[in-house]
């Protein structure tokens, strides 16, 4: 149940935070700053797919439904969500770390590398689904990949603060149930 | 039988990833439809609600910008009044009174009405300001929308009951017909969704002359803007290869970054022109 909890006022946090403060900082039209998706990001291991995938939904619809178009980053979160398994079967250092740590952190995935490859990929895939979307079309190529690319790095930087500010403390589980 | 459920078993967070996406995808094409019949109600006014009440706290520090905007627009409303003009000597010059109407009659055809910003975005491809004021106030879908400046904003796409969204100028939808002041020429002004308060101007001939700080005003061709509102100035003109026509890159008068109030407009008219319109249609086919 606590699990439950911490999620639901993530969630809350995440969206809140996203559109009251990030949606108000004007970097550059290139560079929008993104950090809600961190919330798929956190969610647990041992999370049921299915589950994962809707949860998802309803975080990007969430956030749709302030920004008036649905559609657009609830398609990016799902899509992400569904990557975000076989990426973690993937980048998991060794055997049962998935069961030894509640959720993906710098911890439990062995180092900062791992963990920002991790979210660099998932980061980089969602700005290029929702990016893809929004434009329709490759009118103008050069302006769509200098926009993912310089939003994810932005995303990778606010993704890195947020950990070094709120470092997640993890309980070490042993896996003898 | 059996093997169509091993194989949605088997495959079933695949086919959910499918299932989700083309679900996204509907919203994102038939948005408006959709907003219409399940979500425009409940969610708009949910998020209305929650933006009120940022707003409440964060529209105090842009009061100073406010106050200057709303002195830069009674400037322009004291100069338009009719005391300050000078009336030339009319002892000399015949003049054929032509009025056939009763003058005294209030007979304006547009009502201006304020409301207050409490949500408005520039950073996203496709923009939308929230009013806080929606069907009990007498909004509805169609209106015009302008700022303090007295430039176009855009179009209420959705009311609710207290809140009301308008399609920004900044949304890659958005397609208002402009005008040039000088020569009269109309075109379709439209956002690429690169930079706010940069817009483009289409289907002007090569011939036309444009200068920079040349004024776009709304055409009047629609019942949502009366005619002469400025959308803005010309900042620069490029010629489209093989094509005998020009692109007219445009600097907004309305301030998207800023806007606090806006005003909706109402056209008393708008009733009788559309059913007219629907009436032609309906001949045609």
């Amino acid at each position: 149940m606590p699990i439950l909890f911490k999620s639901i006022f993530r969630f809350a946090l995440f969206i809140l935070f996203q559109v009251f403060v990030l949606d108000n900082i004007r970097l550059h039209q290139l560079a929008t700053p993104y950090l809600y998706f961190l919330f798929i990001l956190w969610l647990p291991f041992n999370m049921n797919r299915t589950l994962l995938m809707v949860v998802a939904f309803l975080l990007g619809f969430t956030l749709d439904s302030f920004r008036h178009h649905p559609g657009f980053h609830a398609a990016a979160c799902v899509f992400i969500a569904y990557v975000r398994p076989f990426l973690i079967n993937f980048l998991i250092p060794q055997e049962g770390a998935d069961t030894n740590y509640e959720e993906p952190s710098i911890q439990s995935m062995g180092g900062v590398l791992p963990y920002m490859i991790y979210a660099g990929v998932l980061v980089f895939l969602h700005n290029i689904w929702l990016f893809l979307l929004e434009a329709w079309q490759f009118e103008n190529a050069w302006y769509f990949f200098s926009k993912t690319f310089l939003t994810t790095a932005v995303c990778l930087v606010l993704i890195l603060i947020t950990e070094l500010i709120f470092p997640r403390k993890q309980k070490f589980r042993t896996n003898t149930i | 039988m059996r093997n169509i459920f091993l194989f949605i078993r088997r495959y079933f967070n695949f086919l959910l990833f499918l299932f989700l996406q083309i679900l996204c995808l509907y919203f994102i094409v038939s948005y408006s439809k959709f907003h219409e019949a399940a979500f425009g109600n409940t969610a708009n006014q949910f998020t209305g609600k929650i933006n009120k009440r940022y707003n409440n706290i964060q529209y105090y520090f842009n009061l100073k910008k406010t106050n200057d905007s709303l002195v830069l627009a009674n400037e322009r409303l004291y100069n338009q009044l009719r005391t300050d003009l000078n009336i030339s000597d009319s002892i000399s010059t015949t003049q054929i009174d032509s009025l056939l109407i009763d003058s005294l009659v209030n007979s304006s055809q547009f009502i201006f009405r304020g409301a207050k910003v409490v949500a408005n975005s520039v950073s996203t491809p496709n923009n939308f300001v929230v009013l806080d004021g929606g069907a009990l106030k007498g909004f509805h879908k169609g209106m015009g929308v302008i700022s303090a400046e007295g430039g176009v904003v855009g179009i209420i796409t959705e009311t609710s009951k207290d809140f009301s969204v308008v399609m920004s100028l900044l949304h890659k939808d958005s397609r208002i017909s402009g005008k040039i002041l000088k020569t009269g020429e109309t075109g379709t002004v439209t956002w690429d969704g690169v930079e706010p308060n940069v817009l483009y101007m289409n289907g002007i001939s090569k011939s036309v002359k444009v200068a920079k700080g040349d004024s776009i005003i709304s055409s009047g061709f629609s019942t949502t803007f009366p005619k002469g509102l400025l959308i803005g100035r010309v900042e620069a003109a490029y010629t489209v290869p093989n094509t005998n026509f020009i692109k007219i890159k445009i600097r907004t008068q309305s301030n998207f970054y800023n806007i606090q109030y806006g005003y909706t407009i109402d056209n008393k008219n708008a009733a009788a022109i559309n059913e007219l319109l629907n009436h032609v249609k309906k001949q045609m086919q």
